[in-house]
């Protein structure tokens, strides 16, 4: 316990320079406000690294299926324990693990994060707010750590909301702006619906199990290996709409589009490449849960399959660079989830953690197209780009090939496994394959269209190109470019090796066939291709098509420009009834209540004004009063008989004379 | 000192504590000059004391001599910041009479 005492520094600096950023930032000049900011991510990453870096470097260097995987087997976790909740027969610690899972997540979310600080240092010079941005920055990172260390539901739980917080803080961070602040509380009261799911789900675990702790709950199942119940599966759904709301799935994807609101940098870090990831981790985390229940694993499939075909349906026909970004990370945290379903857990985290390259790059190159626009965000308005800025080409390019899943880049890494996890799940699963395949298609359409509307062709717009970008955002997207040309190349054999201890399926898994999965990767290859070859037709050969297209199919193409309609459907059946309500609550009860408020105040009041005529101010009057009053005492007293029946018994007189009997003998004897 | 319970008895101490109370009492509501109705103080406090002294004597009763002192300690300390008092309401008002002070008023 005590050589893990050091687990408290990874959230603790986040948390510090929050703190110091948030009270003194606005006083402090910017170069201390980014130095604090950028150092405290950096500092938690070297903490995680020097724990499990060495673990880490051996697997990443080991020959997958050879016998030093076998070494590495044993499950290398750290704990930092102390109690904190002891109600009853309730005890709940303040537990830390930094285990396999728990330490490649922390090394994404530190060590991307502390690239996208730097983005940030550049992209955000300009702003008003600069320290609060860094502060806020820095208070997400502490409730993420605190999420992904911890070792009970519901440690867990407090970096879930806090994750939120800080998502809602950072969404809504140019407040001034309506739709900023909108879009804010959109995202605070949609991922309070998952929060009630998840909620619901913790209380079962706990009389379940009648603990909260992950270690126990799994050495409770193991000890049980035989134990199935309703209950488990009700439990792995409740958990599964709190990951749905966290990590924006269906049904409740709406509030990420609308995060696209905050700075770009927080889209990148919060909204693509960690928070929304906290979904999938969980999952991951309890997957001792989920491997015993088939029902809660084909609903969390099936929700991971048709969110991921969905949005990318949508992003399709978007305009704005970031819309389509938000659809596509919907869509690829679709992918995770049905990893997730098919019990792939090693290959959704490793889908995971390649996600955040990819995607975190997309993110801030756009930002870094943004900033150069002057704030255009109109896919029509840009082009041309290509020879203007040619770091944020080629390293986006590097990024719409990884997410594209071409070899040998990222993306091919880690969609693979799932696709190929997918098809071998017996026969209804094919139709999940199928609907990954057809994602990866979109996928690669949709990218390939945002890379040619934005940097191919001619501009578009007279939008002036003179933003320079500044180094500190060049380098970070030229770290992520290296990254999400390489990541991909430790393989997922040895990456599910490496989490195996923590993340391998306790269930039977089908056999794998190495012919088999040579096909598929090549059927995926060639349907990445596919989308290109659509893409490259269309947006640059023939550029009058979509607009054609459009014209042939209007339904079909303004279902998919308006999202299906769903934000109007949830308005229409779930906000406008709740609203009507509200307003019959604040027509009749609120009248009726408020009404009984007012007469009780009336009521005050009028006995105040009627007493308010005895202090006149007159002091002999008052003094009257007082004789009155205690002449009035006396007067009682004298009618209604002896006064001892008011007096304490100490002044009885029997009393009295006890006690000075005794006074005068001590008296006398101490005259002796 | 016998003779003194025999000859004079405690009504007596009693019914001159009360007629310096009401006298007090009465001086304290009529007279407009605030040091007069200060002095009525003094002399509603006297007239418990001597109450006080009377009924101690009767019961063999230390502690109702001790009463006094503390009422006569109290008295003395009343005196200083009350007199203050009345200087400072005199310097800032040029006036004693108690229906003029009456700031506190609503």
């Amino acid at each position: 316990m005590n050589e893990s005492a050091h687990l408290w520094l990874i959230p603790l600096f986040p948390f510090l320079g929050f703190l110091l950023n948030g009270i003194l930032g606005s006083r402090l000049p910017r170069r201390l406000v980014s130095a604090i900011g950028v150092l405290a991510p950096l500092v938690s990453f070297v903490v995680v690294l020097s724990d499990f870096g060495a673990t880490i470097i051996t697997a990443a260097s080991s020959c997958p299926n050879c016998g030093s995987v076998a070494a590495l087997a044993l499950p290398a976790s750290e704990t930092l324990s102390y109690p904190w909740l002891a109600i009853g027969a309730l005890r709940v610690d303040f537990t830390f693990v930094l285990d396999q899972l728990s330490a490649v997540m922390l090394l994404v979310v530190t060590g991307v994060g502390f690239l996208i600080h730097v983005y940030s240092v550049g992209y955000m010079k300009d702003e008003s707010g600069y320290a609060r941005y860094f502060s806020f920055l820095n208070l997400f990172l502490f409730f993420m750590s605190v999420l992904v260390l911890a070792g009970n539901f519901l440690l867990m739980f407090v970096g879930w909301e806090g994750v939120g917080l800080a998502s809602y803080l950072l969404i809504g961070f140019y407040f001034q702006r309506t739709s900023a602040a909108d879009a804010g509380k959109k995202a605070f009261i949609v991922n309070r619906i998952g929060d009630f799911g998840f909620l619901i789900g913790i209380f079962l675990v706990l009389t379940t199990f009648s603990t909260l702790s992950f270690s126990q709950i799994s050495v409770w199942l193991a000890l049980s290996p035989d134990w199935h119940g309703t209950v488990l599966t009700v439990i792995c759904l409740c958990l599964l709409v709190g990951a749905a709301g966290k990590s924006a799935q269906l049904p409740l994807y709406i509030w990420l589009p609308d995060a696209m609101e905050g700075p770009t940098p927080v889209s990148a870090l919060i909204h693509a490449a960690t928070m929304v990831t906290a979904g999938v981790y969980m999952i991951a985390r309890t997957h001792l849960l989920f491997d015993r229940s088939p029902v809660a694993l084909w609903t969390v499939a099936i929700v991971g399959a048709a969110t991921a075909l969905f949005a990318a349906t949508i992003g399709l026909v978007q305009n704005d660079i970031k819309r389509v970004l938000a659809y596509s990370t919907i869509s690829q945290l679709g992918y995770m989830f049905l990893a997730c379903g098919v019990a792939a857990y090693s290959a959704a985290i490793f889908h995971l953690v390649m996600h955040a390259f990819f995607k975190a790059l997309l993110f801030l190159a756009a930002g870094s197209v943004i900033h150069a626009m002057g704030g255009e965000q109109d896919l029509r308005k840009m082009g041309g780009l290509r020879t203007k800025m040619p770091v944020t080409f080629w390293t986006m390019t590097a990024a719409v090939v990884a997410i594209a899943g071409f070899p040998p880049f990222a993306g091919f890494f880690s969609k693979d496994p799932i696709l190929y996890a997918a098809f071998l799940q017996g026969t209804g699963s094919k139709v999940l394959w199928l609907v990954g395949l057809v994602t990866a298609l979109l996928t690669s359409l949709y990218m390939f269209r945002l890379w040619y509307l934005t940097f191919m062709g001619e501009p578009r717009s007279e939008a002036k190109h003179h933003h320079s970008t500044p180094l500190s955002m060049l380098v970070p997207l030229v770290i992520l470019g290296i990254l999400s040309v390489c990541g991909g190349w430790i393989g997922i054999e040895r990456f599910s090796a490496y989490l195996a201890p923590v993340a391998a399926a306790h269930r039977p898994m089908p056999a794998g066939n190495p012919f088999l999965e040579f096909i598929l990767t090549i059927v995926a290859v060639l349907v990445a291709l596919e989308g290109w070859l659509i893409a490259d037709k269309y947006y640059r050969r023939k550029p009058e098509r979509p607009a054609q297209v459009a014209a042939a199919l209007p339904n079909g193409y303004k279902l998919l420009l308006n999202k299906y309609y769903v934000d109007e459907i949830y308005g229409a059946i779930i906000v406008k009834p709740l609203l009507a309500f509200s307003k019959y609550v604040l027509g009749g009860v609120d009248l009726l209540l408020a009404g009984i408020a007012w007469l009780l105040a009336g009521i005050a009041s009028m006995t105040g004004m009627i007493l308010q005529r005895w202090q006149s101010g007159n002091l002999r009057s008052y003094a009257a009063w007082l004789a009155a009053g205690a002449a009035a005492v006396l007067l009682f007293l004298l009618l209604t008989g002896s006064p001892h029946a008011w007096s304490l018994p100490f002044f009885h007189s029997e009393t009295i004379f006890k006690v000075s009997h005794i006074t005068v003998i001590q008296n006398g004897q101490a005259g002796h | 000192m016998s003779f003194l319970q025999h000859d004079v008895p405690i009504s007596w101490y009693l019914l001159l504590s009360a007629i310096l109370f009401s006298l007090g009492v009465v001086g304290f509501l009529i007279k407009r000059n605030l040091i007069t109705v200060f002095m009525s103080i003094e002399l509603m406090l006297n007239a418990v004391n001597l109450s006080f002294v009377a009924f101690a004597y009767q019961w063999h009763e230390v502690r109702g001599q001790i009463f006094v002192f503390f009422v006569m300690m109290v008295a003395a300390a009343e005196a200083a910041v009350g007199l203050a008092i009345i200087i400072a309401v005199f310097r800032a008002r040029s006036t004693l009479a108690v229906d003029r002070i009456d700031l506190m008023k609503l």
